[in-house]
């Protein structure tokens, strides 16, 4: 009878034996294998670190004695064993000795869980903020003061998603465009959400913060080593939830400096380029590039949407009426449902050849072509 | 008493017996239970290798949300009810519930709430897809049109909750029999007495939180819309006021079968009776003033913040003092271990796992970590399954041959156990890690880093599904042909007024009531 007590103790200890071990594990193995929170590399990830491990350790202790003296009573006071039952109970000292002692316990963990809260908090003196925007399923990161703003999406094709294709090494973890931050800098994030909920955590700064529509929620971190760090949304936003990574490319100082020059001149680029007329080959071709980007998560590749959730843009949709209502439902959204604007998201390049695309894709054979400068004409028209 | 059960299906649709009603309760929990748990097990196998295999992310959300809606407010909230209603008046030597009538209502009024909730899965849009705890605006204008079913579902199944609870107040506090003081009454009558005032005190907010959906969604209001004026924080501090509240109704009741469980196969009274009492109390008071711990990254001003971690973290001192009393009940007691308490051991080395994730994530910077994680999904299935479904399970064994005459087979419940506590222990001990190492949950297809620990959670939850036939078979095999019983004692070591009954308990019980010393 005794095997089985200390089958039960091993089914229990075997878990925590083996977060125990897991330090001394190969990397890759340890990554494959991963039992533990990532120490991380800031301040605040480090200290949540510290107080992870010391509460985890508090509770292997406590289990430790508690489940000891139930294994002993299991063992010894079995009736198998010819144990007698005693006949005691309430004790006023007993109950108030396990009342008072958890008590404390609790006061040790608040002490060191009081101060790093505080710290996770403290978002002042930042060197630089940026604005992160959650969508249904990306992000924008907008540098404010610095007229830089981009989308960033998951760039994992379908093909790896349904299995057609080998998956690459940073399956669901790869980004169309990661946002970049300074090393040894402050910055602050400021986040929020067009539509619905969503969640912006990277484990390895120790950052995760609900993203809301109508509110500005902050948080901070201070990255000291350069190098790309990944995380994902963190609250159900919707059928992307887990197609919208988040890749954060920590440079060192100067190298963000010419990074931040690069981006700048490229929006001016985009910005003239606006000015350009293209054929319709062009925009089909652009078009479907950035239709399969942006729109069909909801709409779908073939233009058929998903019935009773997102509508189809074939026959009897915007997509096939009057071109003026097609251009206001892209660029401002329709209120009240998932529509997003993309007047704020895309270049007027890519707003015009997905317009393009959807007018004559998939049977939609209205010739109409929308040229990049009908869309500035529209919005500066409002 | 002059007559019997009526013959056929009346029996069932228009009894006001509290041992049948209590009975279908318990069997429809159970066919939830099946239904809830096929839901996982399309989860499990989803999420058995990364890549999108069987199921859409569209569709994997709508099982999320079933999986959970259909386990708590079907699986284990009737669960428990029926217990009550089976052994709340035997225990109290009434001879029924005090408002029969209601009884039978409130209980007819669940297969039809479950029968809406489930046809949304067979509508254009699909089920509710946006997880058991609904989030607006997900769950308002990003919502398929199915949600308004979803809505009716919930005000019907709490509609059953709030008459159930009225029932067993009135039932406790009316019809004890002569001599059995408040502070003489049976624990499992105590946690049920208390979990019914948390459910007619937060099921009317949960109906406000559905009712402002309704009107957002059909009416032009914008109480969760920010566009409008409103708040969808607001959302979420309502429905966690319902919320965490909710979870204390679930594990209350449990909490009182093992209460009864432990002294029996100890052959030794409950340690500290009036501590558990006061300790049941201040769990269920404090489960009040919690709420928003659900909601450490909402971006709380920091006074909040604090005021909600030192408030969470107090609920460990009258939970610690239950641990430590069931172990105290167990210290040189005379222990045998017979399928109910396998159960109640693991229950209790189990939960305090869960607990003890729990005090982890109360401690608010952890939970920047923790928060939204596979880490809060194997916190709660810790003390939801191995805290609730056990105990329902041992309640099951250990009152099932006085309710029916006959005794289940022990090697089968032994195994059952056996491969529930292994399954369940592979399926939830690896999403700690994954939690740990940051994949976020309800997540449909996950990054490559997280293929092993998910592929081996797969398999422990085939394991512990394949325990659950285990039981139903081991359940309907005794019922039908199982060794009949028939001393009042099943166990040695029971005590109280139910065991004072012939077995199997007659149809109708304790017609005069017996005096209590």
């Amino acid at each position: 009878m005794s095997r089985r007590a200390n089958m039960l103790f091993a089914l229990v200890l075997a878990p925590v034996l083996a977060l125990i071990s897991s330090g001394s594990a190969l990397a890759e193995e340890a990554q494959r294998w991963a039992v533990n929170l990532p120490k991380g590399v800031t301040p605040v990830s480090n200290a949540i670190y510290e107080i992870h491990m010391i509460i985890f350790w508090i509770c292997v202790v406590i289990c430790i004695g508690v489940f000891g003296v139930m294994f002993y009573s299991m063992y010894a006071h079995r009736k198998s064993r010819g144990a007698v039952a005693a006949n005691f109970h309430e004790n006023t000292t007993a109950e108030v000795v396990w009342t008072v002692i958890p008590a404390l316990i609790l006061v040790v963990m608040a002490i060191p869980a009081t101060s790093t809260i505080i710290q996770a908090y403290d978002t002042s003196e930042a060197e630089m903020d940026i604005k992160i925007t959650g969508y249904q399923w990306k992000w924008q990161y907008e540098y404010l003061g610095e007229d830089v703003a981009f989308m960033s999406e998951l760039s994992t094709p379908e093909s790896e998603i349904y299995n057609t294709a080998p998956k690459s090494q940073y399956y669901l973890q790869e980004v169309t465009e990661p946002l970049v931050i300074p090393a040894k800098t402050k910055v602050r994030f400021l986040l929020t959400a067009k539509d619905v909920i969503h969640s912006w955590w990277i484990p390895d700064f120790g950052v995760k913060k609900d993203a809301i529509p109508g509110y500005v929620t902050e948080s901070w971190t201070f990255v000291e080593e350069p190098g790309v760090y990944r995380g994902e949304c963190a609250e159900l936003c919707g059928k992307g939830h887990a197609f919208m990574p988040i890749v954060v490319n920590v440079l060192e100082k100067e190298e963000y400096n010419a990074w931040l020059g690069e981006k700048k001149a490229e929006v001016a680029a985009i910005r003239e380029l606006a000015k350009k007329t293209f054929t319709k080959e062009e925009l089909m071709a652009k078009g479907k590039e950035a239709y399969d980007r942006s729109c069909a998560s909801c709409h779908m590749g073939n233009g058929e949407g998903i019935p009773g959730v997102f509508p189809g843009l074939k026959e009897g949709s915007a997509a096939v009426g009057p071109v003026a209502n097609h251009l206001d439902v892209v660029v401002n959204g329709v209120a009240g449902t998932a529509m997003q604007a993309f007047g704020g998201q895309l270049s007027e390049v890519d707003l015009a050849a997905i317009i393009t695309y959807e007018r004559n894709a998939w049977g939609n054979d209205t010739g109409d072509v929308v040229q990049p400068i009908d869309i500035l004409k529209f919005k500066q028209g409002q | 008493m002059a007559h019997g059960p009526a013959k056929g299906i009346g029996r069932w649709l228009f009894t006001t017996n509290h041992k049948d009603i209590g009975t279908l309760y318990l069997w429809f929990s159970f066919a939830m239970f099946l239904l809830g748990g096929f839901f996982a097990m399309v989860i499990r196998a989803e999420l058995f290798e990364p890549g999108m295999q069987i199921i859409k992310p569209e569709f994997f959300n709508q099982m999320t949300t079933m999986h959970g809606l259909v386990m708590v407010f079907g699986a284990i909230m009737p669960a428990f009810v029926g217990l009550a209603n089976w052994m709340i008046p035997m225990m109290i030597g009434a001879p029924d519930m005090a408002l029969p009538r209601m009884n039978n209502l409130s209980f007819w009024i669940l297969p039809f709430a479950f029968a809406l909730l489930a046809s949304t899965l067979f509508m254009e849009g699909g089920a509710p897809n946006f997880g058991w705890t609904f989030y607006a605006p997900l769950s308002t204008t990003y919502a398929p049109d199915t949600v308004n079913y979803f809505i009716f579902g919930v005000h019907i199944m709490g509609a059953s909750s709030i008459m159930g609870s009225i029932n067993i107040i009135a039932t406790v506090l009316n019809m004890r029999a002569p001599g059995m003081t408040l502070m003489k009454m049976p624990m499992f009558v105590w946690t049920w007495l208390i979990t019914a005032f948390l459910l007619i005190a937060v099921m009317p907010v949960l109906a406000g939180a559905v009712t402002m959906m309704l009107m957002d969604i059909n009416f032009g209001t914008s109480f969760f819309s920010a566009a409008g004026g409103g708040d969808p924080v607001l959302f979420q501090h309502v429905f966690w006021f319902f919320g965490h509240p909710e979870v204390y109704i679930i594990i209350l009741p449990a909490f009182g079968v093992i209460s009864h469980i432990v002294p029996t196969f100890s052959r030794k009274p409950l340690f500290g009776y009036s501590s558990m009492v006061y300790a049941t109390a201040s769990i269920a008071f404090l489960s009040f003033i919690v709420w928003a711990h659900h909601m450490f990254l909402v971006g709380m001003p920091i006074g909040g913040e604090l005021y909600f971690m030192y408030a969470t973290m107090l609920i460990a001192v009258p939970t610690a003092a239950k641990i430590f009393n069931w172990i105290s009940t167990m210290f040189r007691g005379s222990m045998t271990f017979e399928t109910p308490m396998l159960f109640a051991i693991a229950f209790i080395i189990l939960f305090t796992i869960g607990g003890f994730t729990g005090l982890m994530m109360a401690i608010a910077p952890s939970d920047i970590q923790y928060h939204d994680s596979y880490f809060i999904v194997a916190h709660f299935h810790y003390v939801m399954v191995a805290g609730a479904v056990f105990s329902g399970t041992a309640a099951v064994y250990y009152w099932l041959p006085k309710w029916c005459g006959k005794m289940y087979d022990e090697t089968m419940g032994k195994v059952q156990f056996w491969v529930s506590f292994v399954g369940f222990n592979i399926a939830f001990f690896p999403q700690h890690f994954l939690g740990l190492a940051g994949m976020p949950r309800r997540y449909a297809d996950y990054a490559l880093q997280f293929s092993d620990w998910n592929m081996i959670s797969s398999v422990g939850a085939f394991i512990y599904g394949a325990a659950q036939l285990l039981f139903m078979f081991n359940v309907i095999r005794t019922i039908r042909s199982g060794t009949p019983v028939s001393e009042p004692k099943t166990w040695e070591g029971a005590e109280g007024l139910e065991w004072t009954l012939a077995t199997p308990v007659p149809y109708h019980t304790f017609a005069t009531p017996p005096e209590v010393k």
